[in-house]
């Protein structure tokens, strides 16, 4: 039966997850005052690459490197349930609790970096070194916010964190919210934290050497990446959900929060997102911490 | 109500890209569709028509609205635009772009520079013809072209790879050695260009 369980939820946030991207590109179009393609481009894209020819070839570990990628997506995933309660679409987070999670979010992106380094592609190197460079600005605010959740509901476990909201985490403690938010927004690839990928600057960085279904892994990791860390912060912040509708509609309203910042804002360089994630978010999370522990 | 030209217009240029029939099976048909549906396009400025491109993928012609849209790297791309005329020296790096795409793989070739050498036609260091050195799946005429006519030529192109009828890829694979003998004749024998430090000695300087 938790095959049947972990299938579905694999397949709920593939939909899902190219619906969001979908949106997302229509929406950010709407922002520059264009009509944008149709919702289902994202998906189009993704399965044509599948039916290309793989030209490339750099050894095993670069084909590797993206299907690292998509086992981490694919593992994070499992370990987060979709609901505060109940057993359908739980998944594996019977087995491991949000410790766990946190290591494996950044599985992926490690192994794909292994990956992108055999190729030697100078512009995927440079993103690598951008990402690793920017994760360990991110990692601080967004884990003093999680640690600290946890330890005022008294449990590690994703779904109890959930359930165990009077009012929503992200109300009772604005600063540890608003401080975990910034991260996210790094975390999601969104301006202006969106240094990795940054177009005109490293092209596509890590994926630059990547093409036909190797592209369309990283594709489709993105989209299945995407959805599982919405559902993690929903779950952590917002109250969870009791059922599909309220769980699409809370991450499509967090979904949307964070495009917006990424419509309206320029990019920093490296260094002033580190700068600024280590000053301000960091800030804000350690006086949320502080504020919390007090009353 | 003052979207509604906008709108017919949407409609009349993908009504022309519903209208083919002639495919072979369905998984056929589904793989073109899906091909004709989502182009990357490398937006690789060769000459002056690369200034025509910007506004067609931007918020006034925004080809993105037809799954049109700009790829970063060859290895990402479906389509290369040859952007006007083609110096020698351009040629060695149109051909090593080329040649570093994945297949199915297409070439749309901007302004009359590309069909014949136009006002270039009797210049020394251009080539006149693109097609006697890389094949091309569509020629976009004019001088430059604006970006309607751009689309339009992409449109034209989408429906001919949902009909399975661009094959360039294939043609460029079956008489390799036609094209490389007339990559050779105006390149000499080595074709790629050279990224060494000593460029400035064997590959003819800048």
């Amino acid at each position: 039966m938790i095959v049947i369980d972990l299938f579905l939820m694999l397949l709920v946030a593939y939909a899902v997850g190219f619906l969001y991207y979908g949106l997302y590109r229509n929406i950010t179009a709407r922002f520059q005052r264009r009509f944008g393609p149709p919702v289902w481009q994202s998906f189009i894209d993704s399965v044509k690459f599948f039916f290309k020819e793989e030209s490339t070839s750099h050894g095993w570990m670069f084909y590797l490197g993206p299907i690292i990628m998509m086992s981490g997506a694919i593992m994070t995933l499992f370990f987060i349930p979709f609901f505060s309660s109940g057993d359908s679409f739980s998944g594996l987070s019977a087995y491991g609790n949000l410790f766990l999670v946190l290591y494996l979010l950044v599985l992926g992106p490690l192994g794909n970096a292994l990956g992108v380094g055999t190729a030697g592609n100078p512009f995927g190197v440079m993103g690598v070194t951008r990402g690793l460079t920017r994760l360990f600005a991110m990692e601080l605010p967004f884990y003093i916010a999680v640690i600290a959740i946890m330890s005022l509901s008294g449990s590690a476990d994703i779904a109890t964190i959930a359930s165990g909201q009077t009012t929503f985490n992200a109300f009772a403690y604005p600063l540890l919210f608003i401080g975990a938010l910034f991260s996210f927004i790094g975390m999601m690839g969104q301006a202006p934290f969106d240094v990795v990928g940054a177009p005109v600057e490293v092209y596509s960085g890590p994926a630059s050497e990547f093409s036909g279904k190797f592209l369309a892994l990283l594709m489709s990791q993105s989209a299945i990446f995407t959805f599982a860390k919405l559902v993690l912060m929903v779950h952590l912040f917002l109250g969870g959900a009791s059922g599909f509708l309220e769980l699409l509609l809370k991450t499509f309203v967090l979904f949307i929060l964070v495009i917006s910042f990424g419509s309206l804002y320029g990019r920093f360089k490296t260094p002033q997102s580190v700068d600024f994630l280590l000053k301000v978010p960091t800030t804000i999370a350690v006086v949320g911490l502080i504020l919390a522990t007090w009353s | 109500m003052e979207h509604n030209g906008f709108l017919q217009e949407q409609k009349t240029l993908e009504g022309d890209l519903n209208s083919d029939t002639s495919h072979k099976s369905s998984v056929d048909f589904l793989m073109n569709w899906f091909r004709k549906r989502s182009i990357f396009v490398l937006a690789y400025g060769t000459g002056c028509g690369a200034i025509e491109m910007p506004p067609t993928f931007t918020s006034r012609y925004d080809a993105e609205r037809l799954g049109i849209r700009g790829a970063a790297t060859p290895r990402q791309a479906d389509v290369i635009i040859v952007s006007g005329y083609c110096s020698y020296k351009t040629l060695r790096r149109i051909i090593r772009t080329y040649e570093q795409m994945s297949n199915p793989k297409y070439l749309l070739a901007l302004g009359s520079c590309t069909v014949n050498g136009g006002m270039y036609w009797d210049s020394y260091n251009t080539i006149k013809k693109l097609e006697d050195y890389l094949p091309v799946d569509m020629y976009v005429n004019g001088c430059m072209p604006r970006p309607e006519s751009i689309l339009e030529g992409f449109i034209a192109l989408q429906k001919e790879i949902g009909e399975g009828k661009a094959s360039s890829w294939q043609k460029y694979e079956e008489n390799y050695e036609f094209y490389r003998k007339n990559q050779e004749a105006v390149l000499g024998e080595k074709v790629e260009p050279s990224y060494d430090a000593d460029w400035y000695l064997y590959d003819g300087g800048l």
